[in-house]
């Protein structure tokens, strides 16, 4: 940054230069005199000195020559982006790792410094950076064995090579995130550490994309829909297509049957926010789905081609604008503006550029371009669009025309020019195409919409859910797969028999049940006729009466009873220890599995009697790549044979995440219409599973799920079986779980507490 | 016992003529039902112009026009009349449907369905072929003067099941079902009412189409007419465009943050 002027008496400097470096390495003194001549330049006297000191420590710290000459050669510039005193910050780190066993690793840091420092841009962030190196060495290196760090870190080395390509898309805090996660999830496999850090496996690639900064498509859906539907009357489905890893071109958005394609993160731009890039997208695929007319192919050259699409686009971009006036500006910040002379014919073939000019030159009355043939064009292109017949055809022929009258010897050249020359609201218009030969025509432009999954098919495809990671703060994308499918059935009389066995009970219950009916009493004031005085007003009344003022005759109210509006989703632990015998007396040697069908039973009956919509459904879980959710009761299904034909099948086995199946139900509650949701969770144990030791996490993952779950209005109460519930059910549900010690009386237990619940 | 004093209508004549822009053929049909004094119904969302159309064809009939803004507290004896107490004793009042009915006028029933169901059975009568109102406690039966009509309205958009109108209800009445006008009409009202130019009435008309098109989406009601003419009135009185849109358009209708950027896009994107 600091340009110094030119040493007039270097020479002499530099050998007292050299002395001060002191090294005896072949390859470092002939590229010396270099370093010191650029270092002069760019760093100040002392600047050079301090980094003449820094070079002679790599000398002697016996790792070779190769760090010595890296630093040499990137040093200047790293020194001269991040100022005087960032150089301590390094060496102290370079100290740092000599001091471990990762001193072979000082090479490939000092080896991306230069282009990490590029992306960093100040003080604090090298400091921040360095501090996460630091971190993850501290933590990854020599504990294989928990003996002392006698092995260097695993993926040290990766994480460097990538960290210049990492910090393309994350911020520094971003990457501490990113690199946090590695640490943690692959602590003791070095090999699967190896993989993470050098984004071979999918996970750090799904972490890298949930830390990237810019405007997650995810985060803008609703919004793109919102606008999709209030401004163009359309509606899509929108699909993420990755860009984090597109090496050589980006890909560009495009739309077919399943929906309309579009990055899934966009950064902002000068003068374009990301959530307009994205409704520009939109709009220019609207307008093609609107306005375009599919053209056969066949006959036309791909130069051809491209000139009717450039064309074929502005003549879309102008209809949008005609629309919206507003979009102008949107759009012509998103399109480039390329400069007139940018390219040499004589060399490269500049078609290109010249329909890039020209495309700017159609939406932009202010392009300033001089050259007569592309003002003769914008002028036949808007007095086209003026007669309001120009369609596709008409812009076809305008582009035909257009590559015949510019056409150029070099068009042919292999060498294209392509700077400025791409504009990414446009989709790929592939739509814009039909082949007659290679059989393409089903891939028309106004294809038929796809039709909505059929739900009924059997074996659907895993569900995949997040996991909360109570570490981190934050979620672990697309976690759990679940899969979801009917509970296997028996004979319904069973259940009808434990319903006899409680028929005592189910007439106390009916009892209740009646006082609850009547629910969401409404006091109706002011009446001139009710069910009762109203003392308040009748008082009131009186005393306008005897002071000789009107009374108000209103002095009754009465009552008016609302219907019940709650929708309930019972969701049942259906883990291995419900299996076994209950302990406490009363149970008859009856097992929690027994007991618990028996209090179902009970409760779908009074929820029956009630007439709210039930759902039933029962998971267990055998690691996260597989948690099963079982319906056992749909909302609409009645009370009947059907459902206790599945409730008497019950069975047990395996573990207990219980966030993902809350999350699962939760979706088909958030989806009903209903004044109240209220979702039972009905559990012997606490959270666990067999692929995860720390005892927490899926406690804590649970607290998350209850947590969005309220957050979607949906209030959930937990029935715990544990006797051992107290140390962590008030972590995961707050105030809403009752622990029953007697499990035997569940099957009275569990009913009454739904009524009181939705009293 | 009360005068029959039919002086007490004056002071509900429609004085001057109000401005209606008709959409279709509905002041036609208005007249014809008025002719043989059925009752009418009209139907539409909230600020499409009910109110106003009903004025306009009072006066258009050289009706006095009686109206009653509905609502849940409001029991048969709003509507009906009561016994007063007072010093000397007890007196009747008449209440507004039974001054239209006694003396002719056009009663108007605003947002009928917000009053209790046992409210509006009082109607019932009224809206045959008996075309009579019987004051129980007063032990009496009007019976309808000759041009004495019933007209109701309602907005069936954002009433729940509980308070739709009783079918018994609905099948005395014809009705007229109205919606925004259509884009050219609107923004000629906004002219008419406001004086603001006809490009400007465009563009608010632009911003109103979003704006219904999400209902459902997240809004419960689109813009109505009656806003636009508010968004046109501050305009007109130089408040910058995306403020009073902002102002009239956006902060009545929504609070939800999505909805709402959405909309002020679209007055971004109208008002270039
Ligand atoms: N056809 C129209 N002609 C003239 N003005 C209209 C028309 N439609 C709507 N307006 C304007 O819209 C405003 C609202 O209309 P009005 O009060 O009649 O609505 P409404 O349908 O009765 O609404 P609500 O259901 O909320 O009572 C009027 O004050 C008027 O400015
Ligand atoms: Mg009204």
């Amino acid at each position: 940054m600091t340009d110094h002027p030119r040493d007039p008496s270097l020479p002499s400097r530099l050998a007292a230069y050299r002395k001060q470096l002191d090294c005896r390495f072949p390859w470092v003194g002939e590229v010396f005199s270099d370093c010191i001549a650029k270092a002069s330049a760019r760093l100040g006297p002392a600047g050079v000195s301090a980094y003449v000191d820094a070079a002679r420590v790599l000398c002697k710290l016996g790792r070779g020559e190769e760090p010595v000459l890296i630093f040499l050669e990137e040093w200047p510039d790293v020194g001269a982006a991040l100022g005087d005193g960032t150089l301590e910050m390094v060496m102290q780190m370079v100290q740092f790792m000599q001091r471990t066993p990762n001193g072979n690793a000082i090479g490939g840091f000092l080896q991306t410094l230069a282009p990490v420092s590029r992306t960093l841009l100040s003080r604090e962030q090298l400091g921040h950076y360095l501090n996460t190196l630091r971190d993850m060495m501290e933590r990854t290196t020599g504990s294989i064995h928990g003996h002392h760090q006698t092995h260097p870190s695993p993926g040290l080395p990766e994480l460097l090579r990538q960290a210049p390509t990492l910090l393309q898309s994350l911020t520094v805090d971003g990457l501490r995130n990113w690199v946090d996660y590695g640490v943690r999830n692959y602590l003791h496999h070095p090999e699967r550490q190896k993989d993470f850090f050098s984004l071979q496996s999918a996970d750090s690639r799904a972490v890298l994309q949930r830390e990237r900064h810019g405007t997650l498509l995810a985060d803008v859906e609703r919004k793109l829909d919102l606008y999709l539907r209030g401004l163009w009357q359309d509606s899509e489905v929108l699909v993420p297509y990755s860009t984090a890893f597109a090496t050589l071109r980006t890909p560009q958005p495009y739309y077919d049957a399943l929906g309309m394609r579009l990055p899934d993160v966009l950064d902002d731009l000068p003068g374009v926010s990301a959530l307009d890039h994205y409704r520009a997208i939109l709009a220019h695929m609207v307008g093609h789905r609107r306005w375009s007319i599919p053209q056969t192919a066949d006959n036309w050259s791909p130069f051809q081609r491209m000139a009717v699409e450039f064309f074929e686009d502005a003549r879309i971009d102008t209809l949008l604008i005609r629309t919206y006036p507003g979009l102008r500006a949107i759009l012509l910040a998103l399109h480039p503006k390329p400069a007139e002379g940018a390219c040499d014919p004589e060399t490269t073939s500049c078609l290109r550029h010249r329909l890039a000019m020209l495309s700017r030159a159609l939406l932009d009355p202010e392009h300033g371009y001089r050259n007569p043939v592309l003002h003769d064009f914008v002028g036949r292109f808007h007095r086209e669009l003026a007669g309001g017949n120009a369609d596709t055809p008409t812009m076809a022929r305008l582009a035909l025309d257009y590559v015949t009258t510019t056409r150029r010897q070099s068009d042919q050249f292999a060498k294209v020019h392509f700077a400025d020359t791409e504009i990414s609201y446009r989709d790929d218009n592939r739509g814009l195409w039909r082949f007659i030969e290679s059989g393409d025509e089903e891939e028309a432009f106004d294809a038929e919409q796809r039709k909505s999954p059929d739900l009924e098919t059997q074996g659907l495809p895993p569900r995949h859910y997040p996991e909360w990671d109570y570490q981190s703060q934050s979620y672990r994308p697309d976690w759990v797969s679940l899969y979801e499918g009917l509970h296997a059935s028996a004979a319904a009389a069973t259940i009808d028999q434990l319903l006899l066995k409680h028929a005592a009970l189910a007439k106390h219950l009916k009892r209740l049940l009646d006082l609850l009916k009547p629910q969401d009493k409404v006091r109706i004031r002011y009446q001139e006729e009710g069910s009762e005085l109203d003392l308040d007003v009748a008082l009131r009344s009186w005393i306008d009466f005897k002071s000789g003022s009107t009374p108000d005759p209103r002095i009754n109210m009465s009552h008016r009873t609302a219907g019940r509006d709650i929708a309930v989703t019972l969701l049942l632990d259906l883990s291995e220890s419900l299996n076994e015998p209950v302990k406490t007396g009363g149970g008859d040697g009856q097992t929690v599995l027994q007991l618990s069908q028996e209090a179902v039973s009970l409760l779908a009956w009074s929820i029956e009697q009630l007439g709210d919509p039930l759902a039933i459904a029962g998971f267990n879980s055998n690691t996260r790549h597989e948690v099963r959710y079982l319906h056992i009761k749909g909302f609409s299904e009645p009370w009947g044979d059907a459902v206790k034909g599945r409730l008497a099948a019950l069975q047990a086995g395996y573990s207990t995440r219980m966030g993902a199946a809350m999350r699962h139900a939760g979706h088909y509650l958030a989806a009903r219409k209903a004044d109240k949701k209220l979702m039972l969770v009905l559990t012997d144990g606490r959270p666990s599973d067999v692929d995860v030791q720390d005892d927490r996490l899926l406690i804590e993952d649970a607290r998350q799920a209850v947590k969005e779950l309220d957050r979607d209005g949906i209030f959930t109460y937990c029935i715990s079986l544990d006797p051992h519930a107290d140390a962590y059910v008030a972590d995961i549900f707050g105030r809403q779980y009752t622990v029953i010690d007697h499990i035997a009386r569940l099957p009275e237990k569990l009913p009454e507490l739904f009524i009181a619940l939705t009293r | 016992m009360t005068a029959p004093d039919s002086s007490i209508l004056n002071q509900y004549l429609v004085g001057k003529e109000p401005f209606y822009q008709p959409q279709h053929d509905e002041v036609a049909l208005f007249e014809a039902a008025y002719r043989r004094r059925l009752p009418v119904m009209v139907k539409g969302p909230t600020g499409c112009g009910k109110s106003r159309f009903v004025e306009f064809m009072a006066w258009r009939l050289g009706m006095p026009l009686v109206t009653v803004a509905c609502n849940e507290d409001m029991t048969a004896a709003d509507l009906v009349g009561r016994w007063l107490l007072d010093k000397d004793g007890t007196r009747w009042q008449d209440g507004p449907l039974t001054v239209a009915a006694r003396y002719g006028a056009i009663c108007y029933l605003d947002e009928i369905v917000e009053a209790r169901q046992d409210t509006t059975v009082v109607i019932h009568p009224l809206t045959d072929h008996r075309r009579t109102l019987p004051l129980d406690k007063k032990g009496e039966l009007i019976r309808a003067h000759p041009d004495f009509q019933l007209v109701i309205s309602y907005n069936p958009g954002y009433q729940s099941l509980m308070k739709d109108l009783k079918q018994s209800t609905k099948q005395r009445f014809t009705g007229f079902e109205f919606d925004y006008p259509n884009a050219e009409l609107e923004a000629g009202i906004l002219v008419q009412e406001t004086g603001v130019a006809p490009s400007i009435a465009a563009q608010l008309v632009a911003v109103a189409a979003t704006a219904r098109r999400l209902k459902g989406h997240g809004l419960d009601e689109g813009i109505s007419t009656r806003l636009l003419v508010y968004a046109a009135m501050l305009m007109d009185d130089g408040v910058a465009p995306r403020a009073a849109c902002r102002m009239a358009l956006v902060q009545p209708i929504t609070d939800d943050a999505d909805i709402r950027a959405t909309l002020e896009h679209a007055i971004d994107m109208a008002f270039a």
